[in-house]
């Protein structure tokens, strides 16, 4: 019976992947509507120089904001698994004596300073080329993770208020930027920036976004890392 | 078929594969592993579209930015969920239905 129904899956799967195939080589092009000209056109406005990062940031900017509602949420739901588990330090097992040891402390200490530059060149270079909070919050992430990888940065526990701080902190200023130009600039619009300031607002946004996103990512493997499992099985 | 729809075919095969993936595999991290399939599937049919005149479209392409980032903070959420799940159960697949949870009504 249950091999049954695994043919049965695997076959209703192939027609929908046959469907969908035949939908994406069928369907025609949109005839009025064009959107990568209508980005070009207004991009002058909207305070950066590439297209991505102007959809992102300033056409779509009510998006970003709910993706770091998001992001936060999940580092929530993340912090709410943290019980009364046993907390143990995988980086106080760690051997610093060892040759090949020796080699990781070093590459991460030469590391990663290289990669916070990289994350500010990232958050600069997203005006006018592929780049941007996200890219350069990642790497602060990466830059984390290898960290504890390596035993210099111990696993995160409960948070303290600076890290709560910084984990709310990009997102704050993205709001208060908000309200601040809905009070002020363009009065009932969300997030319309004015375009003769609309550059060093996006940037400004992008700042407070890459400290919190680079905290939020680290922190979805920092707050795990530190937790020991114990199965039911063996007490 | 133009050269570029490629792209959105492949998302498509990748999207079938991991529906199948998730529905059949039992062990719930390949149920992750093949969640995040159907998402860099779905990513490729958004992009690959997108470019089908042949400029690429700069609104899908923030869109796949946008979801990659959340793709990757739900995967942790669910390993989060599985590591709980582990910790009470001591196994990494749902638990069982019990036998009997249809006759709950029959006073045995």
């Amino acid at each position: 019976m249950r091999n049954l129904l695994n043919v049965l899956v695997i076959v209703l799967s192939a027609a929908l992947g046959l469907v969908l195939i035949g939908v994406i080589l069928e369907s025609p092009s949109p005839a009025r509507v064009r959107l990568p000209e209508e980005v070009l056109m207004q991009i002058g406005a909207s305070g950066v120089t590439h297209p991505v990062t102007a959809v992102l940031l300033n056409f779509r900017g009510y998006d970003t904001l709910l993706e770091v509602m998001v992001l936060l949420l999940a580092l929530l739901g993340v912090l709410a698994q943290m019980g009364k588990q046993k907390r143990e330090n995988p980086s106080a097992e760690f051997y610093p004596t060892e040759p090949r040891t020796q080699v990781l402390l070093w590459l991460a200490r030469v590391l990663v300073p290289l990669m916070v530059l990289v994350a500010g060149y990232l958050l600069w270079a997203g005006g006018h080329q592929p780049g941007g909070a996200f890219q350069a919050g990642a790497v602060l992430a990466a830059a984390g993770v290898l960290l504890n990888l390596s035993g210099l940065l111990p696993s995160w526990m409960e948070p303290a208020w600076n890290l709560r701080a910084g984990l709310v902190s990009g997102l704050l200023v993205f709001l208060l930027i908000a309200a601040a130009i809905m009070t002020t600039a363009s009065p009932g619009l969300l997030l319309q920036y004015p375009p003769a300031s609309a550059g060093m607002l996006i940037l400004l946004v992008e700042t407070g976004l890459t400290l919190s996103l680079g905290l939020i990512l680290a922190g979805l493997f920092l707050f795990l890392s530190g937790d020991a499992i114990d199965d039911e099985a063996d007490k | 078929m133009s050269g570029v729809l490629i792209y959105a075919c492949a998302g498509a095969v990748l999207f079938v594969f991991g529906v199948t993936g998730l529905i059949l595999l039992p062990h719930l991290l390949r149920k992750i592993l093949a969640f995040n399939i159907m998402g860099s599937g779905v990513f490729l049919v958004l992009v690959g579209l997108g470019q089908r005149d042949g400029t690429p479209d700069p609104i899908p392409q923030a869109m796949v930015l946008t979801g990659i980032v959340v793709a990757v903070a739900a995967t942790a959420l669910a390993l989060a969920l599985v590591r709980r799940l582990l910790h009470l159960t001591s196994k990494i697949q749902f638990p069982e239905e019990p036998e009997s949870s249809g006759r709950c009504w029959k006073n045995n």
